[in-house]
């Protein structure tokens, strides 16, 4: 039971975490795992706050992650990866994108944006790798590649060969767009933290 | 060919699988996929029907011609078309019949957690529970067959993390099935009491066959390891349970719910030390365990209420507690919002603003009960916003010019028409708004009645509100159409119309701001030396608008150009789009 890798991907509902779980889902049939992917649809995906399980290894049971258990937390936005904190695993990582998005309660002047959110997490002893990816994807051509930029900078600490995961972007994404994504891959690979 | 799927992709593929000729249903999360999915294959006929029951009852008519068909719908879903179900089990089939359900423990979209088993019982119909993809396949494969052995109509029960989750599935090709013969037969389907009286009793019979065969299902699978704990679960709670127990623990995991196997859960018993029932939401498989004489443990240890997962067991059956770190901070919430340049915005303005009693309804718009609008009293079930808004009034008859009843063009269709037969007929004067977005929006846009186009993407006809209101008389004066993001327009036929002793409609349209084809305008902006700080354009809720150093500013990478902010600017600051 224990060599189930767990991986959750957060973010706010439009973001388009879809085509992340696609990749690594992708990247992890290449590597012949079971595998479960369990996400919401519907009534969360009104701008509300959205999260993935993804979970692979020899025999997957559970199609969710809960909290203390997940490997790496990639998110597409910076208090996504305060609310998701619990669910990190003692020695996880969390690899996140700095986009700022604000939620209701704060736009309404009720509460107000955590600061130094990197900051406070890495304070608790955790590893956070943090990137700009939407100026990454600009870099690389096409703001809409932030996500693949962000699965290029968790590319890492997947477990398994960046051969893979560069196979499984190929899989997933519009032929048409494959050099935009593929540059926004390696930029976020190659990111230094 | 081994494939990830989605739970509901693979009960669609079932479908395909098992030479399925018909879907008609209802979209609503998380059923929806299914039946879209299924839509996809040219060899099955599919289509969105304007509720449950329509559809339950046209798969039901296409069984009876002798084809192996299909109806998908979520849980409430299911109360709308019990009507059919109860009857389709004295009818029984043609060609197979599947009732696929999804129920939504949790309640990641839904009104209310509701327990579908019980329908099983109640209506005396075989349900079958899968607990992941590969098994949302088979079990549907399987559940043609049943339906045709018993003949009788077999529900699927699915909930939101089956059909929402993914994981592999082996694919094969498809076998067409003959139809079945038709011979006119009304002792088994004109159910009148003369002919309903024997076949009830056909129906207590082949409950007892069913019985019998539960013993030896293959979906029920006693699994033993350590003995000194016992498991009995179905669905997705074996899959925690496994996840939890291991090899720790035996389990028996039933995947034929109705009617439960006697004699194979007294086996287990007898082979196991404590058992313990793991069930979400009712203690449904508990409750047949004491009937039939067997102690276990289960809801005195487990909730009745929002779903489980690993962490729960552990916490409830182990007494260990998760560990983990978090922030000092408290982290604000982020609710799900009427998304930028939505059409609903402004009409919910006008409704606050006016401070009008609201009857809501579900979809989209519910959205519109959230802060800031906060512009909703009610949200019970589907079109219950016009008739309930017609209870309310007669009662206090002094407010139906302070109320509207709320509803969406495809919950309109679904049950909202009978509300304002009801309404025209019981001489009320209440006022209807009709938020028409052209789109079923709320579970991911599919077709309904008055987009003018099928599930199949094939041009229709378009069932208007309009026409509707009309034919079922509502005065052609007091039937009106505008555009939702006129704000000015909304708040003068509305005053109009709560202002008149006739009931009215009035339809707001202009399609949802994520639907192919609709062009998104340049950003609008804030110029901040004209902005008195006055928080205005806060009132709407509007997510692109958030206060920047001491003044509104509009992120313009959200920005749709809808332009209803600069109408509530009174300082003429916010510029932009067309109306510059």
């Amino acid at each position: 039971m224990n060599d189930i890798k767990n991986i959750m991907i957060v973010g706010v509902g439009g973001q388009g975490s879809l085509l992340a779980s696609r990749i690594i889902g992708n990247a992890v049939l290449l590597k012949g795992y079971d595998v479960k992917v369990s996400e919401v649809h519907g009534m969360s995906q009104r701008g509300g706050s959205v999260v993935t399980y993804v979970r692979y290894g020899d025999k997957v049971w559970s199609p969710v992650i809960c909290r203390g258990e997940a490997d790496i937390i990639l998110s597409f936005e910076l208090l996504e990866a305060a609310r998701w904190l619990p669910y990190l695993k003692k020695e996880g990582v969390i690899v996140v994108n700095t986009q700022e998005i604000n939620p209701m309660p704060v736009i309404t002047g009720a509460m107000t944006y955590p600061d130094n959110i990197v900051e406070k997490i890495r304070a608790k002893n955790v590893k956070v790798v943090a990137a700009d990816t939407l100026s990454l994807a600009r870099e690389a051509g096409n703001e809409k590649a932030s996500n693949v930029a962000l699965i290029g900078l968790m590319g890492k600490y997947l477990g398994f060969d960046v051969e893979t995961l560069r196979e499984a972007v190929k899989m997933s994404v519009p032929p048409k767009f494959l050099d935009v994504n593929m540059k926004a891959f390696e930029l976020g690979y190659l990111y230094e933290n | 060919m081994k494939k990830i799927m989605l739970g509901n992709e693979a009960a669609a593929r079932g479908l395909y699988e098992a030479g399925c000729r018909l879907v008609s249903s209802y979209p609503g999360t998380p059923s929806t996929e299914i039946t879209e999915f299924a839509a996809k294959y040219d060899e099955i006929y599919a289509e969105w029907a304007p509720n449950e029951k329509v559809a339950l009852e046209t798969a039901l008519g296409a069984s009876v011609a002798g084809g192996r068909s299909a109806c998908c719908m979520k849980h409430v879903g299911l109360n709308v078309a019990a009507d059919p179900l109860f009857i389709g089990a004295y009818v029984g089939v043609g060609g197979g019949m599947l009732i696929m359900v999804a129920d939504d423990p949790g309640m990641h979209s839904s009104q209310n957690e509701q327990d579908s088993r019980h329908y099983a019982k109640a209506a005396k119909l075989p349900m079958l529970e899968p607990s992941d993809s590969g098994e949302c396949l088979e079990f549907v494969k399987k559940g043609f067959e049943l339906s045709e052995a018993y003949d009788t109509p077999v529900i699927i029960r699915l909930c939101t993390r089956v059909s929402h989750s993914q994981s592999v599935v082996d694919l094969s090709d498809r076998t067409e099935k003959e139809l079945a013969e038709y011979k006119k037969d009304p002792t088994k389907r004109v159910m009148a009491p003369a002919n309903a009286k024997p076949r009830h009793i056909k129906v207590e019979e082949r409950l007892e066959k069913m019985a019998s065969y539960a013993d030896s299902c293959e979906f029920n699978k006693a699994e033993y390891n350590d003995t000194k704990i016992g498991i009995i679960t179905s669905g997705t709670c074996y899959n925690y349970a496994h996840e939890v127990f291991g090899d720790g623990a035996s389990y028996l995991k039933i995947g034929l719910i109705n009617p439960l196997p006697e004699n194979l859960i007294k086996e287990f018993a007898s082979r196991c030390g404590r058992i313990i029932v793991i069930e979400e939401l009712d203690d449904y498989i508990e409750s047949f365990c004491r009937k039939i004489g067997i102690a276990v443990d289960g809801k005195n240890i487990l909730p009745s209420t929002d779903e489980f997962s690993q962490e729960l067991l552990r916490d409830k059956l182990l007494g260990i507690k998760a560990e983990y770190s978090q922030l000092e901070d408290q982290i604000p919430g982020r609710p799900p919002v009427l998304c930028p340049g939505c059409p609903h915005r402004g009409v919910f303005y006008v409704f606050k603003k006016l401070k009008l009693y609201v009857a809501g309804d579900i979809g989209c718009y519910t959205l519109g009960a959230s802060a800031p609008l906060g512009a909703m009293d009610t949200t019970f079930c589907m079109g219950a916003s016009v008739s309930s808004i017609h209870g309310f009034n007669k009662i206090r008859p002094d407010n139906t010019q302070k109320s509207v009843a709320v509803i969406g063009d495809s919950t309109f269709m679904h049950s909202g028409i009978t509300g304002l037969v009801n309404l025209v007929y019981n001489k009320g004067y209440s006022t209807v708004v009709i938020l028409d977005n052209r789109i079923t929006a709320m579970t991911g846009h599919q077709q309904n009645p008055s987009t003018g186009m099928t599930l199949k993407e094939e041009p229709t006809y378009a069932v208007m509100p309009e026409n509707v209101a009309e034919a079922v008389g509502v005065k052609k004066e007091h039937i009106r159409t505008v555009d939702p993001l006129d704000v000015a327009e909304v708040e003068k036929t509305l005053k109009e119309e709560l202002a008149s002793d006739e009931p009215s409609v009035i339809v707001c349209r202009r399609p949802c701001a994520l639907l192919k084809g609709v062009k998104r305008l340049p950003s609008f902006t804030i110029d901040a030396a004209k902005c008195k700080s006055c928080r205005a354009c806060m009132g709407i809720g509007c997510p692109c608008i958030s206060m920047v150093d001491g003044k509104a500013f509009i992120d313009s990478t959200l920005c749709t150009g809808c332009g209803l902010c600069s109408q509530l600017c009174r300082f003429g600051a916010i510029n932009g789009g067309d109306k510059e």
